[in-house]
């Protein structure tokens, strides 16, 4: 992946690869704002260590809701089971409807405190996204590109790898995007079930009125939400290039 | 080569193929032709089990398409659409290649073959090989198309409206280009299409359909001369065919052995339509006709033109 001066990834990659290994730095300036706040920087869980388990909840929860989706998206276009398709659009949409929050709430009854209610509930909301986009890619492929490929003799297998999710990945993609943009943002919520987080500083600041804590965590939220955001961007770049008009 | 026996095909009891037979020598150029609706179309995707058919049986080569399996027996049918439905994510080789290489073929043998198509079809090799396909014109995207179909050398080749997307001029060297490689390759092609023109152009048979029955099958000139029925004539007739029918017949056929007339006379060997032009010109409704030494045989009037 290049990386020039000019590229805002190469920017917001050192701003917040700075923030999470030396917030310390900013010890001064927090000082000032906020004077009555000891310590300055929030300090309970390092930065990078809640940066990493709010990466991998993330990552676990948004490869579930695409392999799920993708899948469900693959199923409904089929001739078999293109009769479940407005039951999976409804499911996925009420699974988006419902708050994250409420989710939790939900589930940790069933599965305890810590990561794993906030990896069910971001995986029932990152599920809409994927599913519509997939469905809207694969519906999107040319018939007379179909019609050709059956006429070929490609099987339906092969059509499905070669051709359609081919063609579809671009839209498939950007469905995973905004899930995945919408995951970061939705996962600090888990903090308040006992998952580490960028969400926990913010939390802990909440209740003990710390507002530095809160801006330190909310600022590394929103810097990880673009840096991925514009990091899909890139890929979807990639993607699209060599044979899209 | 393509033997339709007694088929028949109807979606939700309406009757689209109507037990119909039709048998394709061996290197014929047959044309389905008829209005559309008339199950041309579906009568060729039965061809190569696109459609299933409901009852009678198919024939390539001699054996039953329903006994071999449907990607099997496609593989050894070229197929080509009239949206050419060419694959837009890969490139004009590995569009062309697709067969090849579902059957396996060796690498080499797979770019000889992709050379020797996009030369069969004029388009330069180095050129097109890899470029994508919304980088080609229509009338390119559909010769590419035709050499997709081409690549596994199969022998019977299916082409379902393959121009009427294209514009007329683009059209008219495509159908050379198809009557070219039909008579270079000796290839067994059944032709959808609902352009008598194109039909008359192109055929060494005809097979006119009315819902979904066969209304006529004979030579282009037996189909234009002979209509069978009412059905047949209005749409051979119905589409300005009259004058395609002038450049097609010539002088010699029509003229009177021994009449005179003044001027300039007219060569045997020229076409009604010629002479046609040419009183049109002197404003006189009867030439003088010679033959290939220049001597005067007879005359033709306007009245043998349409006789």
């Amino acid at each position: 992946m290049r990386a020039s001066v000019k590229s805002p990834v190469l920017w917001v990659s050192l701003l917040f690869a700075f923030l999470l290994a030396d917030m310390q730095q900013l010890r001064a300036p927090f000082g000032l704002a906020f004077p009555g706040v000891q310590p300055e920087i929030f300090d309970r869980a390092s930065f990078i260590e809640m940066f990493w388990s709010h990466l991998v909840l993330v990552a676990v929860a948004s490869t579930a809701a695409t392999i799920v989706g993708v899948g469900l998206a693959v199923f409904v276009t089929r001739p078999a089971g293109r009769d479940f398709r407005t039951l999976v659009n409804v499911a996925a949409t009420i699974g988006q409807t419902f708050p994250p929050a409420a989710v939790l709430a939900l589930a940790v009854p069933a599965l305890g405190f810590g990561p794993r209610p906030t990896a069910v509930a971001l995986f029932l909301y990152g599920l809409l996204p994927i599913v519509e986009n997939s469905i809207a890619g694969i519906e999107g492929v040319p018939g007379a590109v179909r019609e050709a490929a059956g006429g070929m003799g490609l099987s339906r297998w092969e059509i499905l790898r070669d051709v359609e999710l081919p063609l579809a990945a671009p839209v498939i993609l950007a469905g995973v995007r905004v899930s995945v943009t919408i995951g970061i943002g939705t996962a600090t919520i888990g903090s308040a079930v006992g998952a580490l987080t960028l969400g926990t500083p913010i939390f802990d600041g909440l209740a003990g009125n710390k507002l530095p804590y809160v801006i330190q965590g909310a600022v590394l939220v929103a810097l990880f939400a673009i840096l991925t955001d514009l990091l899909f961007a890139r890929l979807a770049r990639g993607l699209e290039v060599p044979w899209s008009r | 080569m393509i033997e339709i026996e007694r088929v028949s095909k109807s979606y939700d009891g309406f009757t689209v193929v109507d037990d119909l037979s039709l048998s394709v020598p061996q290197g014929a150029f047959c044309v389905l032709l008829g209005p559309s609706g008339c199950g041309k179309s579906t009568t060729l995707r039965m061809i190569n089990r696109l459609v299933d058919f409901d009852g009678g049986a198919i024939r390539v080569g001699g054996e039953n398409v329903r006994a071999v399996a449907p990607e099997v027996l496609r593989r050894r049918i070229g197929y080509v659409i009239q949206s050419n439905g060419l694959f837009p994510h890969w490139r004009v080789a590995d569009n062309i290649a697709t067969v090849p290489r579902l059957l396996g073929w060796a690498r080499e043998r797979i770019e000889a073959r992709v050379d020797e198509l996009l030369a069969l079809l004029r388009l330069d090799p180095p050129t097109y090989r890899s470029k994508f396909p919304h980088q080609l014109s229509g009338g390119e995207q559909q010769r590419v198309g035709v050499a997709r179909a081409l690549a596994a050398n199969p022998d019977v080749l299916l082409m379902d409206e393959p121009f009427a997307a294209v514009d007329p001029i683009t059209r008219d060297a495509l159908q050379g280009e198809i009557a070219r490689i039909h008579r270079e390759t000796g290839k067994t092609i059944l032709f959808v299409t609902h352009d008598i023109e194109e039909a008359l152009r192109l055929a060494t048979v005809i097979a006119i359909l009315d819902r979904g029955k066969l209304a006529q099958l004979g030579t282009p000139l037996d189909i234009v001369e002979n209509p069978r029925s009412d059905f047949v004539r209005d749409f051979v007739g119905a589409q300005g065919v009259g004058l395609k029918l002038l450049s097609v017949r010539r002088v010699g056929a029509r003229m009177r052995v021994g009449e005179a007339a003044e001027g300039k006379p007219i060569a045997a060997h020229a076409s009604l339509a010629e002479a046609l032009g040419e009183m049109t010109a002197r404003r006189c409704d009867r030439l003088a006709v010679a033959d290939a030494g220049g001597q005067v045989i007879g005359a033709l009037l306007l009245a043998d033109l349409v006789r």
